[in-house]
């Protein structure tokens, strides 16, 4: 499953780590929520970039505390209809400010892209090989948006009151 | 009638071109069905018993000439020639062709319309009432504010997966005329005690297997507040409602489930904390939004002038038709004509390319260029000068759109049914015409007066039976197609929900019911001449359920 990060395939530096396997120092892990949150002050003492993949089904408030801890969040599409995890983004982002890397996972393709980027993803595990490759292209496919959100592109209504308007095409 | 500028001309551009690309992709086989079907659903497009239907979005019910032609022209080039008309002021074409689908929505786009999100998991078309911006008892046009939350909801990052659709209405009235409390989310205009005008919100409301009535959770939200509410309200419901069973997905479900109290704690905690960020409407913004609704330049005219009046006392047919059809404006000397698409044994809400057309002739000439559609599948022109009213009336009656039985038991909601759904259990449409032709005669259908009839093909109820002052359920027994009666649902200001009568009737029997309904209600009502939602008020369903399962 290719990893997409600004923009290309990436290799990815972080290994998943299960909630039994013993972690290797230094190396960046992605722990499950339910190791994270029992094994909290080891892991957040370890040397090496900390990940936390955690479930679309629990509140992303019980993650907040640690923000300051992890460097990235996996957040879980178990299928491509299932939009909780946009939610969890755009809190991540927008209310609790974490600034780390947010990775999406699961049933991820490219007709979500544009989505994505918008609720604050920044890192994403691509289903399909080929949609990995039209990233680019499916990412740039909308010039005009209609709601303010943590990427900071500027909304119709108000670029409407600071008169810019876009080229017509 | 808003105005699209450069932003919306050029997203709906990008989206047709997404959509061209997704469409090749699965004609080549490198979507499957499975992972098409969600793309296509938020675009309208519904994979039916026979074909490929689009469902086009008609934003508060609001159409210009222009806009009604294209619809005409697709009708006509990628269709039977005809459109039908939904509850939700949305049209639907019922023969498209797959491959022909990204041409057609270019040509929808170059008039500024869209199936965007008239299906799928999203936030659907915004309504409103009918009649915004020309009745006499709104505060003001409630379309601005649907604008403002159709942009808003359009292409939402966050809230295009949801757990199932989501219906928003607006209204602007204490007269409900956008039936507010069975949406998932509605919002009312109102003034508070201090003057200011604000919103009522109300959440949870829908029909389906499960009906509810929405509930009020804010009594007042000050306008510069209403997309952040409205966030808050869809993210609540984004994370916390339902997704293991389709049938508890709605947010009414989780109204119900956690209390309209609870549901509204949550939804007040989320809020707080986006409520002074970057969704406040500044006074700027709505002005611009409100700026881009045009509205007519009316003459100073006066009410009932005297070549309507002569007209009236002249023609017993054209009186009947202006007492049933006809509206009174909130401008002097003007009207809102209602037209209705029930004529006898026709199809509910079905109209066809050569009345689109006229009728587009006929609202440049006598309605500044406007056309109205409403939930009830009828048609409006919103703003006709009232000394036009007889000359429209014999144009009207040569297309076959004067047809007076607005508002009468005739002038039946009704969804397309087993004849087209592949989620239908019965027939709808056919039970529509056998009982427009039992009551063909006039004065029989004056005599019983204002009477709404709903009839749905199933449980999903598009076809809003249980606030039908007569509804009717198609289910299927044992391999055939019965119905289930119940009286005295509505949608107004004073929503309720209908009561069942008793155990469904065959198809055969249906309109029989219905007759027998009618016969009791004349034996019923008071001396003063009730409406028949009042007498059932007044004495119950037990006498009409006596009439109907005596000889049964």
């Amino acid at each position: 499953m290719p990893l997409v990060e600004n923009g290309q395939i990436v290799q990815d530096r972080y290994r998943y780590a299960g909630d039994e396997e013993p972690i290797p120092g230094r190396v960046p892990v992605i722990v499950p929520a339910q190791r994270f949150l029992t094994d909290t002050d080891a892991l957040i003492r370890r040397d090496g970039s900390l990940g936390v993949l955690w479930p679309n089904d629990r509140r992303i408030a019980e993650l907040a505390p640690w923000l300051g801890h992890l460097a990235l969040v996996a957040l879980q599409f178990p299928k491509f209809r299932d939009g909780r995890a946009y939610s969890q983004a755009r809190l991540l982002r927008e209310t609790y400010g974490f600034r780390g890397t947010l990775r999406a996972t699961g049933d991820v393709l490219r007709d979500q892209f544009h989505f994505l980027i918008r609720a604050g993803f920044d890192s994403f595990e691509v289903k399909k090989p080929a949609d990995a490759t039209a990233f680019v292209q499916a990412a740039s496919r909308y010039s005009v948006v209609y709601q303010p959100t943590a990427d900071g592109r500027v909304p119709a209504l108000r670029r409407r009151v600071q008169r810019a308007a876009p080229s017509e095409s | 009638m808003y105005i699209y500028d450069a932003f919306d001309r050029r997203l709906l551009a990008e989206r047709v071109l997404e959509f061209r690309d997704q469409v090749s992709r699965r004609l080549s086989g490198e979507l499957s069905e499975e992972e098409f079907k969600p793309l296509r659903l938020m675009n309208g497009v519904y994979l039916q018993l026979h074909a490929y239907m689009l469902r086009i979005a008609i934003p508060y019910g609001t159409l210009s000439t222009l806009q009604l032609r294209k619809l005409a022209e697709i009708a006509r080039k990628y269709d039977r020639g005809y459109g039908h008309f939904t509850t939700r002021q949305n049209i639907q074409f019922h023969w498209i062709k797959l491959a022909e689908l990204p041409d057609a929505m270019a040509e929808l786009a170059s008039v500024g319309m869209h199936g965007m999100q008239t299906s799928g998991n999203n936030v659907r078309n915004i309504t409103t009432d009918q009649w915004a911006g020309v009745a006499p008892d709104e505060i003001e046009d409630p379309r601005i504010w649907a604008e403002l939350i159709r942009q808003h909801v359009t292409l939402h990052p966050e809230f295009s997966f949801m757990p199932r659709k989501f219906k928003i209405a607006v209204g602007a009235s204490h007269r409900d005329r956008a039936a507010l409390r069975i949406h998932d989310m509605a919002l009312r205009l109102h003034r508070n005690a201090a003057g200011e005008t604000g919103f009522e919100v109300m959440v949870g409301g829908g029909l389906g297997r499960t009906p509810y009535l929405a509930q009020t959770i804010k009594p007042f939200l000050p306008k510069r507040d209403a997309l952040s509410y409205v966030e808050a309200v869809l993210r609540t419901y984004n994370q916390f409602g339902r997704r293991d069973n389709i049938w508890k997905a709605r947010i009414k479900i989780l109204v119900h489930d956690l209390g309209a109290e609870a549901f509204a704690k949550e939804v007040e905690g989320e809020w707080q904390s986006i409520k002074d960020g970057a969704l406040v409407l500044e006074p700027a913004m709505v002005a611009d939004i409100a700026g881009r609704f045009r509205y007519p330049d009316y003459k100073k005219l006066d009410d009932s002038p005297p070549e309507l009046v002569a007209a009236r006392r002249n023609d017993r047919v054209f009186d009947a038709w202006l007492s049933n059809c006809v509206t009174n404006h909130k401008v002097p000397g003007y009207a809102i004509v209602t037209l209705s698409l029930k004529p006898e044994g026709g199809t509910p809400g079905d109209c066809t390319a050569a009345q689109m057309d006229k009728l587009a002739d006929l609202a440049d000439r006598y309605s500044f260029g406007e056309v109205r559609v409403g939930h009830e599948q009828n048609l409006a022109l919103p703003h006709v000068a009232q000394r036009d009213l007889p000359a429209l009336w014999r144009e009207l009656d040569a297309i076959g759109l004067a047809q007076t039985n607005v508002n009468l038991i005739s002038d039946i909601i009704s969804c397309p049914g087993l004849d087209y759904c592949s989620l239908a259990n019965a027939r709808s449409i056919p039970i529509a015409q056998e009982i427009t032709r039992r009551f063909h005669d006039l004065d029989r259908q004056r005599n019983l007066g204002r009477l709404h009839i709903n009839i749905s093909g199933c449980i999903n109820a598009c076809g809003h039976h249980h606030v039908g002052h007569i509804g009717i359920l198609g289910v299927e027994k044992n391999g055939e197609e019965f119905y289930q009666i119940t009286l005295g649902g509505k949608a107004d200001e004073n929503a309720t929900l209908g009561t069942l009568i008793g155990p469904a009737v065959p198809y055969a029997q249906v309109a029989d019911v219905v007759e027998d309904i009618a016969a009791a209600y004349l034996d019923l009502r008071d001396q003063a001449g009730e409406l028949f939602i009042d007498t059932v008020k007044r004495i119950g369903i037990e006498p009409f359920r006596e009439r109907v399962y005596a000889a049964r």
